[in-house]
């Protein structure tokens, strides 16, 4: 466990060291910025000259937060591959890991740590970002927005799915490789989704079959459909008003599968790196 | 401290380690010499339990390879090695520090202790990228020696160094092998080994095809006698001081038990009416020692 809390720390400082932590939270903080000033005026221009009607207004800044935490979900899927996707394959190449993994800490307490570390940003990202989103909708329009609490766990699964994917990957693949595969497992679920939502709306089962393999193969897609799903007033899920109200919502057991999902990777990974010549 | 046993390492069709047969004893500097591609670096990340052999068997302080008690007590310097560089070499040291268990005051006592000993005081704050490869090398060599290890696996400690930071790491060796600490060293300077390691084995083409004391370097003392005429009754006079390797006209070579033989034939020759033109004695180094074992073919080009 020693070794884990090491690893972990030594990841987070080289995180703040290498100014990524800066780098995150300065674009954040414009980003939120950005975000509550457009906020701001639309609010404004609605609730002028007597205003909209309630459930309008309700619609229209869930709509805006809606927007504001799709762009962080890429944004925390990003974050989530591209920070950890140097970190094993980076140190296996350039010989650090022969000096660390030399030492007397079991491998899987070295990549263990790097998985700790990187949670923890990971988190640490969704908390700044989609907290912030949530908590400007709600102090510039008094609108809360419902669902947090299912919303952004499953937020935080998908980030954490994906960090995963990285880490683990790093294991056996190279660099890049490891970002386009990762990558390309997200591309499958995104197109996957959308085949699926279509394929419901058409009611074409064979899309829809399509677009459920997809989502068991990769399942981002859907974590992020189910978050979107509760994180929207119940008149919006119901009408399908907008893009981020799925037409086929995922069901309870595609979390059961993404956690499942999540602790094999890391399994795969600890195994791939317990074997891999350094 | 190291007893291996026909280890051997494949990657694939490639045998990278056909055979590798080698006991190294508590406090002894052992050299281990080969050409590049001979799978010395192999060897020794088989033995740190880097690599997995394909067969064979091997202990490390009495333990299974990769044994983790044993890890504790071992250090290593990797070749062309590499850290953390936005690390500084105090917060390298401790972060490798940690890895080993220790902590609190205990270990930075000891970082203060080897970056002194390394002449890296004052840049313990420096940032490792700012370092010099010489100032890397060092402070890698710190990095090795801080758990205060039994055993420690020296990859190329010199390459990179100026000829003051040789010496330190020589005499680094040296303060180890007092210490009792037995130092494996992979090095291609072979006045490095000669002047430090106690042993050696060569390895070629993933073999240990020559072990050796490094005082037995003296048992082969060439001699060279020119002789106005050569005589079989000369010649086999001459074999009492050495082994007569070759007759070639008026030159007779042999190899002489010891130094002290020189004036005693020297002696005997003018004695018997020999007309000695030439005698000279020399000790072949160890790079004519290497390439001798090596042979033509490990020759590039």
């Amino acid at each position: 466990m020693n070794g884990v809390l090491t690893v972990a720390r030594n990841t987070l400082h080289e995180a703040a060291r290498r100014r990524i932590l800066l780098a995150t939270a300065v674009f954040g903080v414009i980003g939120l910025a950005l975000f509550a000033l457009g906020m701001h005026f639309v609010h404004r221009e609605i609730t002028a000259h007597g205003g909209v009607a309630a459930v309008q207004h309700r619609i229209t800044v869930s709509f805006l937060v809606m927007a504001g935490l799709y762009a962080v979900n890429f944004l925390l899927i990003m974050t989530a591959v591209l920070v950890p996707v140097d970190s094993v394959s980076g140190e296996i190449a350039s010989g650090v890991m022969q000096t660390v993994a030399s030492k007397p800490v079991r491998r899987s307490e070295i990549l263990l740590g790097k998985w700790l570390g990187f949670s923890v940003i990971v988190t640490g990202y969704l908390l700044l970002m989609g907290g912030g989103i949530v908590a400007i909708g709600r102090v510039i329009t008094g609108v809360a927005t419902p669902g947090l609490h299912f919303g952004l766990p499953l937020m935080l699964l998908e980030g954490l799915l994906l960090m995963t994917l990285s880490v683990a990957g790093g294991t056996r693949l190279s660099t890049v490789t490891n970002g386009v595969v990762v990558f390309g497992l997200f591309g499958l679920a995104f197109i996957g989704g959308w085949v699926e939502q279509i394929g419901t709306l058409a009611g074409n089962d064979a899309a829809r079959t399509i677009g459920t393999i997809a989502s068991l193969i990769m399942p981002s897609e859907s974590l992020w459909q189910l978050a979107a799903y509760h994180m929207q007033p119940g008149v919006m899920r119901e009408l399908s008003l907008t893009p981020f109200s799925p037409a086929s919502v995922p069901t309870p057991a595609m979390v059961v599968w993404a956690g499942g999902y999540v602790v094999a990777v890391l399994a795969l990974g600890l195994i791939a790196f317990r074997r891999r010549a350094l | 401290m190291i007893a291996a046993r026909a280890l051997r390492k494949e990657f694939g069709r490639k045998v990278a380690v056909a055979e590798l047969t080698l006991v190294v004893a508590p406090g002894e500097v052992f050299g281990f010499l080969g050409p590049n591609g001979a799978g010395k670096t192999t060897s020794l990340k088989m033995m740190l339990g880097l690599i997995r052999p394909t067969s064979g068997t091997a202990t490390l302080l009495g333990a299974p390879l990769g044994d983790r008690r044993a890890r504790a007590r071992i250090g290593f310097l990797p070749e062309h090695f590499r850290f953390q560089d936005w690390l500084t070499g105090r917060e390298m040291l401790r972060f490798h520090g940690r890895l080993y268990g220790m902590g609190g005051v205990r270990l930075e006592a000891r970082i203060e202790t080897l970056l002194a000993r390394v002449h890296l005081l004052e840049a313990g704050e420096q940032k490792l990228r700012t370092y010099s490869k010489g100032m890397l090398q060092r402070v890698g060599l710190a990095q090795a020696l801080l758990n205060d290890p039994a055993l420690v696996f020296l990859d190329e400690p010199t390459s990179g160094l100026d000829p003051l930071g040789r010496l330190l790491v020589r005499d680094l060796i040296r303060e180890l092998r007092a210490a009792g600490t037995a130092v494996f060293l992979n090095s291609h300077l072979l006045g490095e080994v000669e002047a430090t390691c106690d042993r050696v084995a060569f390895v070629k083409q993933g073999r240990t095809v020559h072990e050796m004391r490094l005082g037995e370097v003296a048992a082969d003392l060439v001699v060279q006698v020119e002789l106005g005429e050569t005589t079989e009754a000369l010649v086999s006079g001459m074999a009492r001081f050495g082994d007569v390797v070759s007759v070639n006209g008026r030159r007779v070579t042999l190899r002489a038990k010891s130094e002290a033989a020189l004036p005693e034939m020297s002696r005997w020759l003018v004695e018997s009416g020999a007309a000695l033109y030439r005698l000279e004695a020399s000790r072949p180094s160890l790079e004519q020692l290497f390439v001798q074992v090596m042979g033509d073919d490990q020759r590039p080009g």
